[in-house]
């Protein structure tokens, strides 16, 4: 199958990306500019992290305007497989294709660190590798992670089982101190309604080589590729 | 009680990356007549005071200290409502 | 010209006399602005010039010494690193935020210059009392700087050092350092080789930030420097983003003859330099310079420090297909004047010619100022200092105490906030080693990188100081399995015209020199900064050391951390006892006095020697050489990052318990490995005639030190961490 990395002006973790999905797990990738209009011929599509235009004005809110944008929404639609880590999640929200906001760090600070984090589904296209409740150990790396919907939408959420990861403790109980940026519910990454878009603040990408540290986060993108390719387990 | 509304703006001179980035991403937008994009902060405080000209002077030095970066900021006190 | 004029822009009158000889009239304005910052210290090295030349600089490893953007070495497989380390003291005392982040955008400028991937940052900060709100706030500024100007551009922030002393109190230093990576038949050099050929400027528009920056950061910092702050520039990340791609796209595609950075100077220095090289000249047109200001003179433009800046110039016939390389990136480039062959540097504004000055005269031309150093008196005096007879300190306190020292404690308050995986290759995080490894994707082979500098011990004793530096900086690469390559340095002293000053300059530089020769490490790159004075003092004389080591194999490579319970703890080296400019009597004994323990050179490099011998044959789990806090420190600290106790016996009599714990003499090793390899690493000491000695095993959830059946310490591990962990993160709060 064919992954899309879409590469915004300033986007950083676009390299990263494209190295798990081609030298990792072994599929196509290709790049896709900003500027191009159409996203035909791939059967997933990747936002990487970075700071697309700075992050300026607000973290995602001018690279939602670039022309490829209608596109990714539009594949969406369609219901195929999106992902957005991190900055890619923030311009994802800005494109209304998941619901809430960014705002800064509790801290006020940018954090690089490894948090753990709760699988709280597992029959999706983004999870089907892994188990119910399982504790990943993911990187974060952000100044903006602390995501905010308000009560109505957070009951949406639950309701319709579309908090994929949060934050969570050793023992997999998410709480407040385990909550590294202050977001709401402890969440770390949701899907839509339809589950084919799926946006996480904590990057998988860096944690899918044992020589990183781990591979923990190689999951998502073998599920992805399971799904897609129809062998999905369950 | 005395509102105050505080506005931060980088100095005349002072490169604004933020306001760069945007003014070019409304010309691509196709807003051609965008000539410059200048970025700052609006900040509102209400205080417990109701000596306005005491409250003025305790603004301007907040803003001085605090709220604005003296280095690269100037700001603009607008005191809105007081009784 | 009123002599007001050129001593405000920092020349001196003998100065001024030489520029009206070689132009044979008086210089009008621009010119003599011109002068004034290619003939700075920052730009001209006037006074560090002929002690930049004791450092060796070749060997067989170097393909580009001092003298370019950046050094280069080889590492195999047509790869090579490209790396230096530079100075952006003065702009973060007056701005931290702004001046720390574009100390980094200057640095990674210099890097993808020569053509190379930017894949790393490090950083050597130094700062007054944290006690000091007002150092608080600095600190806190010049982290943030960092980080968002590095974060931003995706080059992960890898290692660094972050010291702190009163002597930095209003003169904090913030040395940042970029290593990149390139194939060797893809290096740019900054040379323009062709009469005629244009030259383009590209990035951000012109404003008049920091004009005169680079004389700025030549001067003392007084009560006035408050009043230059519009000098201060802002950075722009996201700008020299879209460079990095761009010029990196021009590079792989052979569009460019030369490349050149606008740093400190700025269009005055990257031209003149670019000619230079080849005895060329250059002319230019300001009127062609996109602006962000209007009403700008020739001067501010020429002097405009600007950031996000870059100097093309391009292979004949290349102009277009550059242009739309940096359309693609949304980069405006143009045409702002043409390289030609009489040797002058012309500026025109428009038609008119409003400055001319022959272009060796900016560069070359610098005077070069050797000075008289004296020793100062503190020298002798605190070497002779009696710390034979101190009040007794009990030890547990001491290693605690020495825990929570900002020193010492861990820096992850710092690194937190520095990306320091983006690119995924950091294989041995900050504060996980004694120094930062890279994998390089699609090879077995990694990247070892550190910054080192004791200032205490490089004050209490120069010469011997400065050997310590790059000795600790090999060690710590070695301690990684890595064999250092080659080095960059960033020497930060106070006014060289002060006797005292000077002298330390020389010696630490002889220290330096003497070591970098012993231990195959040349000099390839460099950056001084001089002045770094307050109202009351100069800042302890701070070398920095840059250092970059190979792994062949990355699968080689070994951390500080304790693996596993039962694994015998050795140190390798000597049992030393001197105390001499330790943490240990700083901070138990508000001592800063001693003679500075020496490093033997040949030991040193058996030593390092020794334990790529030992990375490489897989018999040991983990290795930390013994730095600030001496051994009691360095055993700690395995265990915190291990997270597993241990109990060691102290070898000496138990009058030297203090000295063998808290000594920081250099050459010594803590290492732990599984029992059945002691027999093969002991054979391997004796055949590089070094001792080893069996400390005791790792176990338990306890730190326990014993000498002669006495209990020293018993430190449950988790306080211990808790200390250690915690004490920055408090203080900043």
């Amino acid at each position: 199958m064919k992954f899309g990395v879409v590469v915004f002006p300033g986007s950083n973790c676009d390299a990263d990306c494209y190295h798990v999905i081609r030298n990792v797990a072994q599929q196509d990738v290709e790049y896709i500019w900003h500027q191009q209009h159409d996203v035909k011929g791939f059967d997933a599509l990747v936002l990487p992290g970075g700071f697309s235009y700075g992050d300026y004005l607000r973290t995602g809110a001018i690279a939602r305007f670039s022309p490829v944008m209608p596109a990714v929404i539009e594949f969406a639609r369609r219901g195929g497989p999106v992902i957005g880590i991190c900055n890619g999640f923030q311009i994802l929200l800005e494109a209304g294709l998941l619901p809430g906001a960014m705002l800064r760090n509790r801290s006020l600070t940018f954090i690089c660190e490894t948090v753990n984090l709760r699988v709280n589904r597992t029959d999706t296209m983004f999870t089907n590798r892994y188990a119910k409740d399982q504790i990943l150990q993911i990187p974060i790396a952000h100044g903006e992670g602390n995501y905010y919907c308000d009560n109505d939408t957070l009951k949406r959420l639950q309701d319709n089982q579309q908090i994929l990861f949060t934050y969570c403790d050793s023992e997999g109980r998410e709480t407040e101190e385990a909550n590294p940026n202050g977001s709401v519910a402890n969440i770390a990454g949701i899907i839509n309604e339809q589950g084919n878009v799926l946006g996480m603040m904590p990057h998988p990408e860096r944690c899918s080589e044992p020589i990183l540290g781990g591979s923990d986060g190689l999951g998502i993108f073998l599920s992805v590729i399971d799904w897609c390719q129809g062998v999905s387990r369950k | 009680m005395i509102r105050a509304n505080i506005y931060v703006t980088l100095k005349k001179g002072v490169l604004d990356p933020q306001g760069e980035a945007v003014s070019r991403s409304l010309q691509v937008m196709g807003y051609q007549g965008v000539q410059e994009v200048r970025i700052g902060k609006f900040i509102q405080i209400v205080l417990d005071s109701d000596d306005p000209e005491a409250a003025g002077r305790q603004l301007e030095e907040m803003s001085d200290k605090l709220l604005a970066n003296p280095v690269i900021e100037d700001f603009r006190i607008e005191i809105v409502a007081g009784e | 010209m009123k002599e007001l004029t050129y001593r405000q822009m920092g020349l001196l009158d003998e100065e001024y006399q030489q520029i009206k000889a070689i132009l044979g009239r008086e210089p009008n304005y621009l010119e003599t602005g011109m002068f004034a910052v290619m003939w700075s210290e920052h730009c001209g090295y006037k006074n560090s010039r002929p002690l930049l030349k004791m450092f060796p600089t070749e060997g067989p490893q170097v393909i580009q010494g001092p003298g370019e953007n950046a050094g280069i070495v080889d590492i195999g497989d047509n790869q090579a690193l490209v790396f230096k380390i530079e100075s952006h003291n003065h702009p973060c005392a007056i701005e931290p935020y702004q001046g720390a982040a574009t100390g980094v955008g200057g640095i990674v400028r210099d890097i993808f210059t020569m053509g190379a991937r930017p894949i790393a940052l490090l950083n050597s900060l130094r700062f007054g009392d944290l006690e000091n709100a007002r150092v608080r706030q600095l600190f806190r500024g010049v982290v943030a700087g960092i980080a968002g100007y590095g974060n931003c551009l995706g080059i992960p922030t890898v290692g660094g050092e972050v010291y702190f002393h009163p002597s930095y109190q209003e003169n904090p230093l913030v040395n940042a350092m970029c290593v990149g990576l390139v194939n060797r038949d893809e290096i740019a050099l900054a040379v323009a080789s062709e009469v005629g050929s244009p030259i383009m400027l590209v990035g951000a528009k012109t404003g008049r930030d920091g004009i005169h920056g680079a004389t700025f950061a030549s001067e003392e910092l007084t009560d006035s420097s408050a009043e230059k702050r519009p000098s201060v520039q802002v950075g722009d990340p996201f700008m020299e983003k879209l460079l990095i791609e761009a010029c990196l796209e021009l590079i792989r595609e052979d569009l460019v003859a030369g490349m050149q950075d606008l740093g400190a100077a700025g269009l005055t220095s990257s031209i003149a330099e670019t000619a230079s090289k080849k005895g060329l000249g250059v002319m230019v047109d300001v009127t062609k310079v996109p602006l962000r200001e209007e009403g700008m003179t020739p001067y501010e433009i020429m002097l405009s420090e600007s950031q996000e800046r870059m100097l093309i110039v391009p292979r004949p016939g290349k102009e277009e297909r550059i242009a739309e390389i940096f359309a693609k990136w949304g980069l405006d480039a143009v045409v702002i004047g043409k390289v030609t062959g009489d040797g002058m540097f012309k500026v025109y504004e428009g038609e008119v010619l409003v400055g001319e000055v022959p272009v060796t005269a900016l560069t070359e031309g610098c005077p070069v100022y050797v000075r008289q150093g004296i020793e100062p008196p503190y020298y002798q005096e605190l070497k002779a200092y009696d710390i034979d007879n101190l009040p007794d300190y009990d030890l547990q306190e001491a290693l605690l105490q020495l825990l929570s020292s900002p020193n010492i404690a861990s820096k992850k308050w710092v690194y937190r906030q520095y990306d320091h995986q983006v690119m995924t290759n950091t294989v041995i995080v900050p504060g996980d080693g004694d120094a930062a490894v890279l994998r390089i994707k699609s090879t077995d082979k990694g990247v070892a990188l550190t910054t080192d500098c004791n200032s205490r011990m490089v004050y209490l004793d120069p010469y011997r100081g400065g050997k310590l530096a790059v000795c600790e900086a090999a060690r710590n690469l070695a301690c990684c399995g890595a064999r250092p390559l080659a080095l960059t340095n960033c020497l930060n002293f106070g006014n060289p015209e002060k006797p005292h000053i000077y002298w330390q300059m020389q010696n630490a530089i002889r220290g330096m020199a003497d070591a970098a020769r012993v231990l195959n490490t040349p000099v390839v790159s460099g950056n001084v900064s001089l002045y770094n004075e307050s109202t009351t003092a100069a800042v302890f004389p701070t070398p920095v050391v840059g250092m970059v080591g190979l792994l062949q194999d990355i699968n080689q490579r070994c951390t500080m951390s304790f693996q596993d319970e039962g694994d015998m703890i050795v140190l390798l080296g000597q049992i030393r006892t001197e105390l001499g400019g330790s943490e240990y009597l700083a901070v138990c004994h508000r001592i800063e006095a001693g003679e500075v323990p020496d490093a033997d050179l040949d030991e040193e490099s058996r030593l390092i020697e020794m334990l790529l011998e030992l990375c490489a044959k897989g018999l040991i789990k983990s290795a930390h050489d013994i730095s600030e806090g001496g051994l009691a420190v360095a055993l700690t600290e395995s265990a915190i990052k291990g997270q597993m106790g241990f109990r060691a016996e102290l070898p000496g009599t138990a009058e030297q318990v203090t000295q063998v714990l808290f000594s920081e003499a250099p050459t010594r090793v803590v290492m732990s490995l599984a029992a059945e390899n002691l027999e093969a690493v002991e054979e391997i000491a004796s055949r590089y005639q070094l001792p080893l000695t069996i400390l005791g095993r790792v176990g338990g959830r306890r730190l326990m030190i014993s000498n002669g059946g006495h209990m020293l310490i018993d430190l449950d591990l988790d306080q211990a961490a808790k200390t250690w962990g915690e004490a920055l993160t408090c203080i900043m709060k």
